[in-house]
């Protein structure tokens, strides 16, 4: 098969690139650091670290996991299939906060506030 | 006709455009023109996708539905050097430890397309250094959390009970996932060192490339935890 030498020859990248994402991967996790350590709070914050995140994760995926050399067909067969993931995160977000009010509805007053809640 | 048919050819050649995707998808033999070991690593880590994908979106799960306050992360994890406690620093430090070890690893796979066998063999060691550290800080965190702080999985003493379970959970897998990464690199710098795959496989480097998808993906992981159940 041609497949070895085809993927050994694409493979050869200079050094320089991973030097370069290993830094930025390093400043952003500084960044997303800080955005605790300055207590940065409401939106500004849950955006501040989804950006920081998903950078990382993309450069992480792209460079260091050889993704952006990759055929589409390989890229389509591992990248498509997460993307549910988002559908089962959306049912649990809402049947997260279904719960939270049926609690808040049921459960404060009588039960819950009387029994020792530890803190 | 006949400059067509070669810029198609080239079209397909790149593995770019959609047309190579269907071509490779249809035609009536192998799909991913990679090394087998190598789909198979990344069919592999997209399982364990799903699975860590699990454990986030329950923990999720629950901090929405909780009605008592989530405990402060960025409390529970400070950390202090004689003097005011640094929020989440011994996490930080957690973070890029594994960062390096992953800059490592993509070194020691490119050195191994080189076949400079020394070379690869000294930034493996490296990162499985680096991902030991990672799990030996981690068994710190962990019984800091459980004899100074009194986590449980079912109970701790700052807030919301199932903070403990998620924890536990989350990091503990992660942690298993970081010990056996460990591992197979020891392995694979092994038989890169003795010289296994020069003997057995005619010189091919490629379970370096295996091996270090795998460690990336760790590092991947951590990303996401680091922002979920650290930061958040």
């Amino acid at each position: 098969m041609t497949d070895i030498t085809h993927e050994t020859g694409h493979q050869q990248h200079p050094l320089g690139i991973y030097i370069w994402v290993w830094i930025l991967l390093f400043v952003l996790s500084f960044f997303s650091y800080m955005v605790d350590y300055y207590h940065l709070q409401g939106m500004l914050r849950w955006s501040l670290i989804i950006i920081f995140m998903l950078l990382k994760a993309g450069f992480i995926v792209a460079i260091f996991m050889h993704m952006a050399w990759e055929r589409i067909a390989l890229i389509y067969a591992i990248l498509i299939p997460p993307l549910c993931l988002l559908v089962f995160i959306g049912l649990m977000a809402i049947e997260g906060e279904y719960t939270t009010l049926s609690r808040l509805a049921s459960f404060t007053q009588h039960v819950f506030m009387a029994s020792p809640v530890h803190h | 006709m006949a400059h067509d048919a070669a810029a198609v050819s080239a079209e397909l050649d790149s593995g770019k455009s959609l047309k190579s995707f269907v071509k490779d998808w249809s035609q009536d033999r192998q799909s991913f023109e990679v090394p087998w070991g190598k789909a198979m690593m990344w069919i592999f880590l997209l399982s364990d996708t799903f699975i860590f994908s699990c454990f986030l979106i329950s923990y999720m799960k629950v901090r929405i539905s909780t009605t008592v306050p989530w405990p402060i992360p960025s409390e529970v994890f400070a950390l202090s050097f004689g003097g005011d406690p640094i929020p989440l620093i011994l996490i930080a430090i957690m973070t890029f430890v594994l960062i390096t070890s992953s800059g490592t690893m993509a070194l020691a796979v490119n050195y191994g397309y080189r076949r400079d066998k020394r070379k690869t063999v000294l930034l493996m060691a490296a990162t499985a250094l680096l991902g030991a550290t990672f799990v030996g800080m981690q068994a710190f965190e962990w019984t800091k959390l459980i004899v100074d702080e009194g986590v449980r999985p079912w109970s701790n003493p700052m807030g919301a009970a199932q903070f403990g379970s998620a924890f536990f959970m989350i990091t503990g897998f992660h942690g298993l996932h970081v010990s056996a990464g460990v591992i197979y690199l020891v392995v694979v710098a092994t038989r890169v060192g003795t010289g296994y795959y020069d003997r057995h496989r005619g010189g091919n480097y490629e379970m370096v490339e295996i091996a270090g998808l795998y460690w990336h993906f760790v590092d991947l992981v951590w990303v996401f935890i680091f922002a979920f159940f650290y930061l958040w």
